[in-house]
């Protein structure tokens, strides 16, 4: 057998607390796809991060190429041929793309060959990407190819990329695997991480699955059905959500002609939106990142506030009124970003109960709060939608991503909302989590309550909404019944244009 | 290196006071050790002496008359840093509020009538609520920088303070020099010890309530909530139905308010007189108190209680043992600069580097 490229020997690494890799073990073959699978805390990213020496092992050793490795800095990765793109995008979206790529490099060449190399690459590798276009302009897809470039500029053996599918279309997703499979056939490694299960049977060569910081099992992905992969990850039988029949009622939520601009200077303005939502009915609206979801739910939940009449709930127009009254009449939301927006990150699971709960929950008393009773409403947000954390008076920054965002969700659904609308549900969450709160979602819904879900993934959209409607440049396009769709028919209606032909593979 | 913790500390949030404390007794000793003199005579002197010293009778009271101003203006100061609103013109308001309220009771002189007083004291908190919700108003309609505003509004206060010394509040029997009649003299406008001798006045009973209400406002109170929940994250305070706007009014307003309520006791007490040299920089130290006592209620009392004791301690020690005004201020720079960066525990732990894995 060949000496694998990179070669992972009984890598510990232990937090206080919790151990978040134990005795982990598995080799990378050169110019294999390579899957990393697990669900939320189960150490994925901490593995990761010792890869790309972010983090140092407490024991176990590393060999690339059967040579000793053991990077202090990522930069000493880098030396080493291994690249990094992350979930999250580091891009100033003020510069232009060549130099967001020259500010990541050691010794960036002057700007006109830069950009000729950036141009090559793109070129090379199915990649379109115009060097000086300004990053606050392009999309979500786009932004990661700005990513991408800036690895393989420097030519690695080993590409790690996390979850990196879960900000595109269908179409952009097609163009990032063409990527990956030159890429692999010129023999770079890539290890891939993901919960989209179907993905990594189309493109992964080899999967390790990783359960509680151990090595609990791998695959080969092709042959291995994703429901066996998924119950490998979560270590039990799992559910697939469950709807019944329903009934729609009468409409409850009814925005017509609604026109804003983004609070923000790199936001999307939302232009002349119609729709309307029914008691039991899951509007999914779909749409690549930054095309106005951030501005729909603020006008939504009363953040951005718009004329009385371009929103009605059951008839009533609330265009004008604020969170707090909008939650007053059910009207609740739970927003994309976590940490900073639908939760404060120093502050205790109580308190953040206290922050959406307050009103419905009857915890303030004349202005003054009832802190046992909040702390009883976090406890049952924690039991009902099995939050792992030791209690409700440790901050929200100590959760994991997917336990958080149990929480957040969990907030609004225990409310009892006759409105419920979600920006990304599921972003970051395991498969597991993930299912148990699009449970949770239909639950509420077979109950009578309108919910909208705002979210990129498709497949998540697919299972649980009703209609499907998708959103475009601040636009929205006429919603349709999902059960008759293709996928080709929402990347359209995603307007999925961002740079559609394969270019010159 | 330095390591995230998951979450704060709550025993090093609690220890890095102290522990400040005691960093700057110790390189304070140097200091004085330096400059030629018994490192442990003149901490002694600066801490001791003032409490149980031989003259402790008299310096006791004035740890309060000290204290007081410093806590009361501390207090709102620390409403409005907790949700990130930063006032750091108190010590104009202080003086807006030491002529307003000396000129409402001079209006009436020379009645004597029970209504003076509060009237006195409503002027003086109206005077720093308005000087404060200058910079209020223009940040919620233009969007101006309040920390600018409010600065610059302190040396327009001087300016106002010097003129009406010489001009609206002189004393007519003053024989021509600046300053305004003595309210020491003027029975009825007259912030008097309450108990003779203990240098407890209106001043510091009103600290005490106001400490009182701002821990139970913080800790009790939804409107406290929202402070904390906007200096946390600002997104999610918008999120929970905080009104920004609102909020800028009230915080900057009521610190204003109580640094109004603070010069008010102080012209109508201790000092007596509106003059060019009223102002002592209460407003700029109590920013330091409001750090020291890490923006909590009871922390600030504490934290101008000691505030108090190194002025006082230092006064004595220039005096007893010659040392020079700068290293007593030195001296106090330091209890800033340890407790920052002590602070630093709070969120961070460090942990022994290592070069090679293992």
């Amino acid at each position: 057998m060949t000496t694998p490229l990179l070669s992972l020997q009984g890598l510990t690494k232990a937090y206080p607390g919790v151990v978040a890799n134990d005795q982990v073990s598995f080799d990378i073959g050169e110019g294999e796809v390579h899957a990393l699978l697990g669900e939320n805390g189960a150490g994925k990213s901490t593995l990761v991060k010792m890869i790309y020496g972010l983090v140092k092992p407490d024991s176990g050793t590393m060999k690339l190429r059967g040579q000793v490795f053991a990077p202090p800095e990522p930069r000493a990765a880098r030396a080493d041929g291994i690249a990094m793109v992350f979930q999250h995008f580091s891009l100033f979206d003020a510069l232009n793309v060549a130099e967001n790529i020259a500010l990541g490099m050691e010794n960036p060449p002057p700007m006109g060959d830069l950009s000729a190399r950036i141009r090559e690459v793109s070129e090379t590798y199915g990649l379109p990407l115009d060097p000086f276009r300004t990053v606050g302009d392009l999309s979500a897809g786009e932004r990661q190819r700005v990513e991408i470039i800036r690895c393989l500029l420097q030519d690695p053996k080993l590409l790690i990329m996390d979850e990196p599918t879960s900000v595109l279309t269908p179409q952009e997703v097609e163009i990032l695997f063409e990527t990956l499979n030159k890429l692999r056939s010129e023999g770079t490694s890539i290890l891939y991480i993901s919960h989209k299960l179907e993905e990594i049977r189309t493109l992964c060569d080899h999967a390790t699955i990783l359960r509680l910081g151990k090595n609990v099992g791998e695959c080969v992905p092709s042959e291995t059905s994703a429901r066996d992969m998924a119950e490998m990850m979560v270590g039990a039988t799992l559910q697939t959500p469950e709807r019944s029949g329903r009934e729609f009622g009468k409409v409850a939520l009814d925005v017509s002609g609604l026109s804003v601009h983004s609070p923000s200077e790199f936001g999307t303005a939302l232009k002349n939106i119609h729709m309307t939502v029914r008691k039991g009915e899951v509007l999914g609206i779909g749409g690549v990142a930054g095309n106005g979801q951030d501005e729909l739910l603020g006008v939504l939940s009363g953040e951005i506030l718009t004329s009385a009449d371009a929103i009605k709930f059951n008839g009533q127009p609330i265009g004008k009124l604020g969170p707090t009254a909008r939650r007053k009449l059910g009207v609740l939301t739970a927003p994309e970003e976590r940490l900073g927006h639908a939760a404060a990150p120093d502050m205790s699971l109580t308190e953040n109960a206290l922050l959406t709960g307050s009103v419905r929950e009857g915890l303030v008393r004349s202005g003054f709060l009832k802190w046992s009773e909040a702390t009883r409403f976090a406890e049952k947000i924690i039991k009902a939608f099995d939050v792992r954390t030791p209690g409700p008076e440790n901050a929200a920054r100590s959760l994991s991503g997917g336990n958080l965002q149990k929480f957040v969700i969990g907030r609004e659904v225990l409310q009892n909302p006759d409105v419920l609308v979600v920006n990304q549900p599921t972003w970051g969450v395991d498969a597991a989590a993930a299912a148990a709160i699009r449970q949770a979602i239909l639950d509420l819904a077979a109950e009578g309550t309108a919910v909208i879900c705002i979210s990129q993934d498709l497949d998540e959209l697919m299972e649980i909404s009703d209609s499907f409607a998708a959103l475009n440049e601040g636009r929205l396009s006429a919603p349709r019944l999902t059960a008759v769709l293709t996928v080709d028919e929402i990347g359209l209606m995603m307007g999925g244009a961002h740079g559609m032909e394969v270019a010159h593979v | 290196m330095l390591e995230k913790r998951p979450q704060p500390s709550k025993m090093w949030s609690y220890a890095t006071p102290l522990v400040a404390v005691i960093a700057t007794m110790v390189f304070g000793g140097v200091l004085f050790a330096l400059l030629g003199k018994n490192p442990v005579e003149a901490i002694g002197t600066i801490f001791w002496e003032p409490l149980f010293g031989e003259f402790a009778f008299y310096y006791r009271p004035q740890l309060l008359v000290k204290g007081a101003p410093l806590v009361l203006i501390a207090i709102g100061l620390s409403l409005g840093f907790r949700a990130g609103i930063w006032n750091i013109g108190a010590e104009g308001q202080y003086i807006m509020g030491a002529i307003f309220g000396a000129a409402a009771g001079l209006a009436f002189y020379p009645l004597e009538a029970w209504f003076i007083f509060p009237i006195m004291v409503m002027a003086g908190a109206l005077g720093g609520w308005i000087w404060a919700t200058i910079p209020a108003v223009l940040k919620v309609r233009f969007g101006t920088n309040e920390i600018l505003v409010s600065l610059m509004l302190v040396y327009v206060a001087e300016q106002m303070l010097a003129s009406v010394s010489l001009g609206l509040l002189k004393n007519p029997e003053g024989f021509g020099f600046p300053g305004s009649r003595n309210l020491q003299q003027y029975e009825s406008a007259y912030n008097a010890e309450l108990i003779a001798g203990s240098g407890m006045h209106w001043g510091v009973v009103t600290a005490l309530i106001a400490v009182i209400f701002a821990y139970v406002l913080l800790n009790r109170h939804m409107l406290g909530f929202h402070i904390r929940l906007t200096g946390e994250a600002p997104r999610a305070a918008r999120f929970a139905g905080v009104n920004p706007a609102r909020l800028v009014l009230f915080c900057l307003g009521l610190s204003g308010a109580l640094a109004g309520l603070a010069g008010m006791f102080e012209v109508s007490g201790p000092s007596g007189v509106v003059s060019i040299d009223f102002n002592v920089g209460y407003g700029f130290t109590a920013i330091i108190v409001a750090f020291l006592g890490r923006l909590h209620p009871v922390g600030i009392l504490l934290a101008g209680g000691l505030m108090a004791l190194t002025y006082i301690g230092g006064e004595i020690a220039q005096s007893q043992l010659g040392l020079p005004a700068a290293a007593i201020q030195v001296f106090q720079g330091m209890l800033l600069f340890f407790l920052l960066a002590f602070d630093l525990l709070t969120n961070y732990r460090i942990r022994a580097a290592r070069s090679e894995v293992a």
